[in-house]
């Protein structure tokens, strides 16, 4: 791209090809007073992108709850900060890297993984936990294979070697993903509360260091990809993907945390998105001073790189930290010795410009204010989406015993260990709970009794049906996972992944999912402390129309445990009794019972009543916290039958269960996705179901604890050997490992 | 016991290794930068789990040549005891120190799971608080664990001895063509090997993510205990 579009003349035309439109252009035209130079319109058309604007979104994201007593930083750092007790915070960031995960499935998800470690140790903090949530297409689909395989290694051969281990995520498969799989990567972090580092620059004449890679011509224009839609061109763009070497990141948290012990940042950055341009333009801007920077002292990886690719590679391992000016020789002895490169490329002025000069010219000259407080902002047409049919009656083909078996192998349900076991779950030594072992993981903070309960959940296929009602159970369900640990939640992080913000219905799934999100965040006091927007996920269909994925707000939740001892998994007790909590009333609108036993995706999705799902909620949690629950698991995709099914396949002792509710049909009882309900077994089911009724919860009793499998009430038995055998068939049949 | 860890760039199991040795010693241990060429008075060097200098020559090659390794040698001759775990055991077979070398795993995979080990002989410094046929479980995490060695150095090894664990069923017993009992393919299901006098041991799994109930058992802990009665003065 460099050399071509070096020779063509700065117009609307190239303006357009760098994703800006003729309007956006017209106001770039009259901040500059002048036809912009290549470099300037580089900059622009990155800054005002939509991956880095957010400007279809930003006044919807507004709109959601953000604070609460525990937030100390929400959105608009690199992170989002919270108290999570005892001087510290916990700082964590969910990020997608979709686009680049189509077209280079490894290096697209190994450095969507890196560049989320870096806006959480960016802020102080070291890093100790990362999930994922992801997307992919049909398995019947030929692509999909491939995009798995990639992807699972690219997480993995990154978060393995920086050392952070992988303790948590979700998988879910739809042909909606075929050409546009979603990798959603999630970092946690734990900080002193009073070490913690944000991005404004200050300090007039304060010198601007670069540390980290060197800088190449990888993803230049990632950002701008990132905001379109893809075509069949899509795998032409692999040059736009960025390349990732977790060996530097690892250096570069440890160095970057050596230099955090002392005083001698000002502010600091990580170059993510549009690398070294947003980094100094949000850095400058943020504090309101202005940035020289001096193309010819960035270190170059490749020869003749011209101050237009400079400024748009996205590079991966590079930081921005501005210093104080007598601690330049103490932070260069720390990159020294962590074999980084280090150099001052520019430094703080009062003129509001960023001047970016090059061999003795002066390549952009651009005043920041207009550059951010002028960048475009959409209010973008919606559509209603139809509501959702009701779902009428229904037969059930197939029985209880054949639909759990046919559930709990199908691909959204299967066993997820072949993903997990690539992942180093354990590194670090402080993972409590390993994926699968609990609805949250849970991480020890090192050197304290706390522990940190985390999740990443959505339900695309509620959302496609009702995005409000979709974008509440997201945020509720990460809740309750973090609830049926004996954890406290405190805030989420939203990666919120739709189609074309163009298309007015997918503009109004997205406006309805954060209603629903808002209403969810503010009715269980679970704030929204950090995310990332990720439009424009379409593919092209062969008949040349463009398809969207499903509407995709995937939630990642943070929860605390005082006492790290009494967090609690979901793997059945040798003993105690099984009891419901919450009301079921059979809603199979949108279950996977209709999907995988019938074929058809459709009817409403459950319906949400926050109160009860905050009453039953805090009632779980206090019984966990008392001590009087042995193993707790949340009900969601597949039903209760599948929720102790699941507590079975990893537990010591199967169940024997009682007769299903009265007045429903089995399988609306069995397999029905209402929300708001736990499973959980107890010693003493009477002290347990008394209490609920006090606290107004409804409970009921299910079964007991006992035999090798789960016995049905029909007498039927089936083993928990075969169940684990239809459960763990899926992924290495689709692997063919 | 006076412990040292040494930290090459990449090694990123330091923190889990201290974390277990503070547990057995109730004392800090040292950590040792690469780029140093002495050791501190020491009973147990450990090289730790990672990927020093990011594996992208074979796993350890490059930590083998680091500055570090010229006293290591010195005090492996002087007859220190030394623990390598993962990454530390293949930089030990690097150096020459240990005899094989670790082959990217069977399945072609990066893998992570427990395993089960079983103590083949309990009579040296590693194993003592175990008695042969013994078996713990220990989380393994990589992804070139695939022990090799000629035919001649694994008779060696079995007729001297050395070989220390070795991937089993939880009931011990051995199967080294099962990839559920030997998850990375070793030869003869080889999990961790000695040097002749014993004091030198390379181990594939994570003993030491593997000390407290509150992380899932204490399986890893009589290795580190014994390391204690072994070797403190």
């Amino acid at each position: 791209m460099s050399s071509a579009t070096g020779q063509k003349p700065v117009d609307e035309a190239l303006a357009r090809e760098f994703g800006l439109t003729a309007e956006e252009y017209g106001n770039v035209l009259s901040i500059m007073g002048r036809a912009p130079s290549l470099t300037e319109l580089g900059i622009f058309s990155v800054m005002w992108s939509e991956h880095c604007s957010y400007k279809s979104s930003r006044v919807w994201l507004r709109t959601l709850p953000t604070t609460a007593p525990w937030v100390i930083h929400g959105p608009g750092e690199n992170a989002g900060v919270v108290d999570i007790g005892q001087g510290l915070a916990a700082i964590f960031k969910m990020e997608s890297h979709n686009h680049p995960s189509f077209i280079e499935p490894y290096q697209g998800a190994a450095t969507g993984v890196g560049g989320i470690l870096r806006d959480v140790f960016t802020m102080g903090a070291r890093p100790v936990a990362n999930l994922n949530a992801l997307r992919f297409g049909s398995p019947e689909n030929p692509q999909t294979r491939r995009i798995v395989d990639g992807v699972v290694r690219g997480i993995g051969g990154y978060g393995n070697c920086v050392g952070v281990p992988t303790v948590g995520g979700e998988i879910n498969f739809h042909p909606a993903y075929d050409g546009n799989p979603l990798v959603n990567a999630m970092t946690v972090g734990i900080a002193r509360q009073d070490r913690i580092f944000l991005s404004a620059a200050a300090g007039i004449g304060n010198p601007v260091v670069y540390v980290g890679s060197k800088t190449g011509r990888d993803g230049i224009h990632g950002a701008t990809m990132s905001s379109s839609e893809f075509d069949e061109d899509a795998l032409a763009k692999r040059p736009t993907v960025q390349v990732g070497d977790p060996f530097v990141e690892k250096l570069l948290i440890e160095a970057c945390l050596e230099l955090m012990a002392t005083d001698a940042i000002v502010a600091i950055q990580d170059m993510g998105a549009a690398g070294l341009t947003s980094s100094s333009v949000e850095m400058a801007g943020k504090g309101g001073v202005g940035i020289d920077l001096d193309l010819d002292a960035v270190p170059q990886r490749e020869r003749g790189m011209t101050a237009y690719e400079m400024m748009l590679s996205e590079s991966q391992e590079r930081m921005l930290i501005v210093v104080h000016p007598d601690r330049t020789e103490l932070a260069r002895a720390i990159f020294e010795k962590w074999e980084l490169d280090f150099a001052i490329i520019g430094h703080l002025t009062d003129t509001g410009h960023i001047v970016v000069r090059h061999q003795g010219r002066v390549e952009a000259d651009i005043p920041l204010d207009p550059l951010a407080d002028q960048a475009p902002l959409y209010r973008r047409p919606t559509a209603p989406s139809p509501a959702p049919a009701p779902l009428g009656p229904i037969t059930d083909p197939v029985g209880i015993e054949q639909a759990l078996v046919r559930l709990i192998g199908c691909p959204d349900l299967a066993s997820r260990a072949w993903v997990w076991n690539q992942y180093d779950s354990t590194v670090g030594g402080q993972t409590v709970k390993r994926p699968g072992a609990a609805d949250a993981a849970i991480v020890k903070v090192e050197g304290t009794s706390l522990g940190l309960a985390l999740t990443t959940d959505c339900t695309p296929r509620y959302c496609r049906a009702d995005a409000r009602q979709g974008g509440a159970q997201a945020v509720a369900e990460a809740w309750r996972n973090i609830v049926a640990t004996g954890a406290r939640p405190l805030a989420v992080t939203d990666n919120l992944n739709f189609g074309s913000p163009e298309k007015p219905e997918v503009m109004g799934q997205f406006v309805a999912a954060i209603e629903g999100m808002g209403e969810a965040c503010r009715a269980l006091d679970f704030p929204v402390v950090s995310g990332n927007v990720s439009l424009y996920n379409e593919t092209r269909a062969p008949d040349g129309s463009s398809v969207s994925i499903l509407p995709t707000p995937a939630i990642g939740g943070l929860g605390v445990l005082d006492d790290v001892n009494r967090a609690i998994g979901l793997a059945m007790p040798a003993e105690g009794t099984l009891v419901l909590v919450g009301a079921t009333r059979g809603e199979l609108g949108q279950s996977l019972w209709l999907r995988e036993i019938h074929g058809r995706e459709d009817g409403a999705p459950p319906t949400i009543d926050l109160a009860a799902e905050r009453r039953n909620g805090d009632f779980v949690r206090q019984q966990i916290e008392a001590g009087r629950v042995l193993a707790c698991h949340d009900v969601s995709d597949g039903g209760i039958l599948v929720a102790l099914a699941e507590m079975a396949m990893v537990g010591e002792a199967g169940c024997i269960l009682s007769a299903p509710q009265s007045g429903m049909r089995p399988e609306a009882f069995w397999f029905g996705e209402d929300q708001s309900r736990y499973v959980v077994a107890v010693r003493d089911a009477e002290a347990f179901t008394l209490a609920a009724s006090s606290a107004g919860v409804e409970t009921r009793v299910l079964g007991q604890v006992g035999g090798d499998g789960l016995t049905l009430p029909s007498g039927a038995t089936i083993s928990k050997a075969r169940m684990k055998a239809v459960n763990s068939a899926f992924f290495p049949a689709l692997m063919d490992d | 016991m006076k412990a040292g860890i040494v930290v090459f760039p990449g090694t990123n199991r330091e923190r889990d290794m201290a974390i277990a040795l503070r547990v057995v010693t109730g004392r800090e241990p040292v950590m040792i930068w690469h780029a140093e060429t002495d050791l501190p008075d020491l009973d147990l060097v450990v090289l730790p789990g990672g990927f020093s200098y990011g594996d992208y020559l074979r796993c350890g090659a490059m930590a083998a040549h680091a500055p570090i390794m010229a006293p290591i040698r010195r005090f492996a001759e002087a007859g220190g005891h030394i623990l390598g775990v993962c990454n530390g055991f293949q930089i030990l077979t690097e150096a020459g120190l240990l005899p094989g070398a670790l082959l990217r795993n069977g399945a072609l995979r990066f893998l992570s799971q427990d395993c089960h080990l079983r103590v083949e002989r309990s009579d040296t410094p590693f194993t003592r608080r175990w008695n042969a046929g013994d078996v713990f479980r220990a989380p393994l995490a990589h992804g070139d664990g695939n022990y090799i060695a000629d035919d001649a150095t694994i008779r060696d090894l079995e007729d001297s001895g050395r070989i220390a664990f070795r991937y089993a069923r939880p009931d011990g017993r051995v199967d080294e063509g099962d990839r559920q009992t030997n998850p990375n393919g070793s030869v003869k299901a080889i999990a961790g090997v000695l040097s002749a006098n014993l004091r030198i041991c390379g181990m594939m799994p994570h003993p030491e993510d593997l000390v407290d109930p509150l992380m899932g058992g204490e399986d890893g802990k009589p290795l580190f205990e014994g390391l204690v009665e072994a070797l403190v003065r």
